[in-house]
Parts: C-alpha cells; sequence; structure tokens
C-alpha cells in the first residue's frame, strides 16, 4: 500500500496543477471526498500513481475536463428533501408575495432539478411571472443539460412522490411530456429560469436577490471556504432576504449566524436581519 | 495497542443489533463508536432518540464538521454518505450510491481506515448484501483490527459472510462477545 501522507502531497499537487492551469480551485474542498474520487479515477484509469494524472491533467485539456466532472457533484432529484419544499410554500411564499419583483438565485443548481422544482412551485402560488431564477454553476456540462430539462422517466415514479409531499396541488405530470425514456419539462418553467456559469469558490457578488438555495454544496467545502461563500451569500441576499441550505447544512458555526433568523430550524431556512 | 475509533457497519436485523449494542456499553466507554445502517432515505431522527435513550452513552446522528469525540456514538444521517477527515472531523456527501447504498459502510470505513490506520476497530454485524467487505478489507490492510459478527448469530447471515470470506478476521464472535471484548479492549486502552 502507497504511503498516505506521500499521496496525501501528491493530491494537493494535483490540485494545484488544475487550479494553476484552468482556475478551478478544488483546494479548500473536503479533503476525504476529494480522495475518494481521484482514487476512484485511478482505479477505473488504471493509473501508477497521482502524479501520472497530474502530468496528464496538464498536457490533455479534454481529460482535464473529465476529472473536472469527477469532482463535481451533479447527483440531485426534484424536490430533493420534500419537507423543504413543503415549509417553502407555507413560510416563505408569503414574503415573496410582499415584492413587486423577485430574484432567486440558486447556486450549485448542477443538472436543474432543484431549478425546475422551484419553478413549480413558483406558478402554484402563482409568483412565476414576476419572479427570474438564476441557476449557476461551475460544471458547464451539467448546466447544458440542466438548460435541455430533459430527465429520465426512470425517477418519475420518485420525484411525483416527493412533489406531493411538498405539498404539490396539480398532478406532477402536467409539468413534463413523456419522450421515449424521458421527460421534457414544459417550456412555461424555463421561461423565467437563467442558466449561467458561476463558480462559488473564485467568482464573486452575482447579484443583488430575494432568495438564495444553495443546498448540499457547502458540506463539500472545508470550515474556511465555507465561510468565504456565507459571506458571499450575505452580501448577495436583500436585507430581509431568504437563505436556504441543506437539511444536514448549518450556519451555526459561520460567523455571520448572528445576521440571520431561523424561520424553519429543521428544514434550514434563514432570514437576513434587517 | 491503543484504539482511537470503532467503525461498525449494519443493514438489515440492524435495529436489534444496535439497540442491544448501544445500551450494553458502560458510561466510561472511551473508544467513540462511528456507526452506518442503512435506513430508508426518508426516515426520520426518531429511531436515535430512542438508543439514546436506552444508552449510558451519547447516541447522535452525525453534524458535518463535528469533531469526533469519546463518550459519543454516532449514527449517520440518511441519505449521506460519512467520511472522516484527517483532523478527526465528519464530513457528509450526497455522491453516488454505492452497493446500492447511501450512507455506504465501504465508504466510512474506507476513509476511517486511512485516518486511523493501526488504531481503528472495524466491526461488521447482520446484514443482507455485501456493503462493507471493501471497507473492512481496507482495514485490515492498515493494520486495524476485525471483527465480523457470527453469521450463524447473525439475523441476515450474509453481510458477516461476505466479510468473512474476504479477509482473515481477528475475531468471529456473536454480539454478546463483542460487548465483552470491545469492554476488554477499552480497559487496556486507558
Amino acid at each position: 500500500m502507497r504511503n498516505k501522507e506521500t499521496s496525501d502531497l501528491e493530491i494537493s499537487l494535483l490540485l494545484e496543477a488544475i487550479f494553476q492551469k484552468y482556475g478551478y480551485d478544488f483546494r479548500e474542498y473536503s479533503q476525504a471526498h476529494i480522495r475518494r474520487r481521484i482514487m476512484n479515477r485511478m482505479a477505473v484509469s488504471q493509473f501508477e500513481d497521482i502524479a501520472e494524472i497530474q502530468s496528464k491533467v496538464l498536457n490533455d485539456a479534454t481529460f482535464a475536463s473529465e476529472i473536472l466532472q469527477d469532482l463535481s457533484i451533479t447527483v440531485t432529484e426534484m424536490f430533493r428533501d420534500p419537507l423543504f419544499y413543503r415549509s417553502l410554500r407555507e413560510n416563505v411564499i408569503p414574503i415573496l408575495k410582499t415584492y413587486p419583483f423577485i430574484k432567486i438565485w440558486h447556486a450549485g443548481c448542477a443538472t436543474g432539478e432543484e431549478a425546475y422544482s422551484m419553478a413549480i412551485l413558483l406558478q402554484e402560488e402563482g409568483l412565476y411571472e414576476r419572479t427570474t431564477i438564476y441557476a449557476t454553476d461551475f460544471n458547464q456540462m451539467a448546466l447544458n443539460r440542466a438548460k435541455d430539462g430533459i430527465f429520465s422517466n426512470k425517477m418519475i415514479k420518485e420525484y411525483t412522490s416527493n412533489y406531493q409531499l411538498a405539498g404539490g396541488k396539480e398532478s406532477f405530470s402536467n409539468y413534463y411530456t413523456s419522450n421515449y425514456d424521458n421527460v421534457i419539462m414544459n417550456q412555461s418553467l424555463k421561461k423565467n429560469i437563467v442558466w449561467a456559469n458561476h463558480n462559488l469558490v473564485t467568482d464573486s457578488v452575482f447579484a443583488e436577490v430575494n432568495l438564495i438555495l444553495c443546498r448540499n454544496v457547502l458540506i463539500y467545502f472545508d470550515k474556511n471556504l465555507q465561510n468565504k461563500v456565507q459571506t458571499l451569500f450575505y452580501n448577495s441576499l436583500i436585507n430581509g432576504g431568504i437563505l436556504c441550505l441543506g437539511s444536514k447544512e448549518s450556519l451555526r458555526f459561520s460567523d455571520l449566524y448572528a445576521h440571520y433568523i431561523e424561520l424553519d430550524t429543521k428544514q434550514r431556512i434563514f432570514k437576513k436581519k434587517y | 495497542m491503543y484504539y482511537e475509533a470503532i467503525v461498525i457497519g449494519v443493514s438489515s436485523g440492524g435495529m436489534k443489533a444496535l439497540k442491544f449494542l448501544s445500551s450494553s456499553l458502560p458510561i466510561h466507554f472511551s473508544i467513540p463508536i462511528i456507526i452506518v445502517q442503512h435506513l430508508s432515505s426518508k426516515s426520520d431522527s426518531h429511531w436515535i432518540h430512542l438508543l439514546n435513550e436506552k444508552s449510558q452513552l451519547n447516541v447522535k446522528e452525525v453534524d458535518e464538521k463535528e469533531k469526533i469525540t469519546k463518550g459519543y456514538i454516532y449514527i449517520a444521517p440518511p441519505n449521506y454518505h460519512l467520511m472522516i477527515e484527517k483532523d478527526q472531523t465528519f464530513s457528509l456527501t450526497i455522491d453516488e450510491r454505492v452497493n446500492f447504498a447511501r450512507p455506504s459502510i465501504d465508504v466510512l470505513f474506507e476513509s476511517a481506515a486511512e485516518v486511523f490506520k493501526n488504531k481503528l476497530i472495524g466491526i461488521v454485524l447482520t446484514g443482507s448484501n455485501s456493503d462493507g467487505t471493501n471497507g473492512i478489507i481496507r482495514i485490515k490492510k492498515y493494520g486495524g483490527l476485525a471483527i465480523i459478527q457470527d453469521p450463524t448469530t447473525a439475523e441476515s447471515e450474509y453481510m458477516p459472510k461476505s466479510a468473512i470470506a474476504a479477509i482473515i478476521p481477528d475475531h468471529v464472535l456473536s454480539l454478546e462477545k463483542i460487548i465483552e471484548l470491545l469492554l476488554k479492549i477499552d480497559h487496556k486502552n486507558k
């Protein structure tokens, strides 16, 4: 078994190389996670050691983009954590209804399932026409898929159940058309979603918004990076704006905790103080 | 030998096994215990409250970035993989399922082996799939201690059998004997 300390060093050199050459910064990601993804890649592509990956990354842009896909998480689902969406409906929609225009930033949207979920919810609440959803990710391949809005029908049963648990008011099948093994999301849902490439780690404030949705992204970051991104979110929210995190993500350890009110502690929904 | 952590993997039949385990360990037990149990992705934390009530130790669901502390039994939250960082804090991820499971026992065991090396005890209990087998192989490779529930005493024999087929376990024991062994190890650990 290869010496763990040596391979740790090789991983940090690899991340440095990716950053210097391509500008993607994974240096403050959870190390255990990065390590697992790199080791998987080594097994799949039968590399001898991590240094070999580094050399290939530097000299082969196609391979580098494969490594980016390895390090980027695109696991998501429609109405993931249905009770969160139910709480959005009950606790946040009434606040959004008070604004003439609504801007939502969905940071780290991956392949877009949750952005479509949000669009559906807003449509049912009569708010979609005055809303813009900025759905961003650093992974362009995932963004392209999100924009297409075509998803495998294998998951539809689960999504339908999620939608119902989330307090859905219609039949979920009203929102897509089936096409062989896929479903295509309705054009009317895409209308006010702006898909944009944005990197939370290296890019700055995106826009001033009423609500930020960023779920299961921060868990991949170390504490220092989490704090940086929390500052970015704080600066992007209007006073009274809403921050929605993943069900296992907390603001409690952040320096900014005191600047928010907890709207729903369990569902991790926070409101920026005035 | 000084052990820093115990990792446990358990699947079907796990409710009974974990109830027994958590209620049998005394308040002064000093090695932190980290558990992956396969549960439905929608299960709530009621089960953990129940275990905590019956245990002299603190049973809790893992919070991300939490530091591993003695006196605790940690349980991975449903629908997240659980990993351990070099600084002995927890990380959660929503990566793809491994062995159809999230949390996966292999994911926890492999990352724990890399952090604790030969100061780790890995335990595979009852279950009806082969999750945990790759993990226990990794634990043995790093010189950790492998304890497998005696399949004849397990509610589901498949998971312990799969682990036994892959390594030479240090101990194959009933739950009662596993507790006895852990108490002995903990006694020497101080």
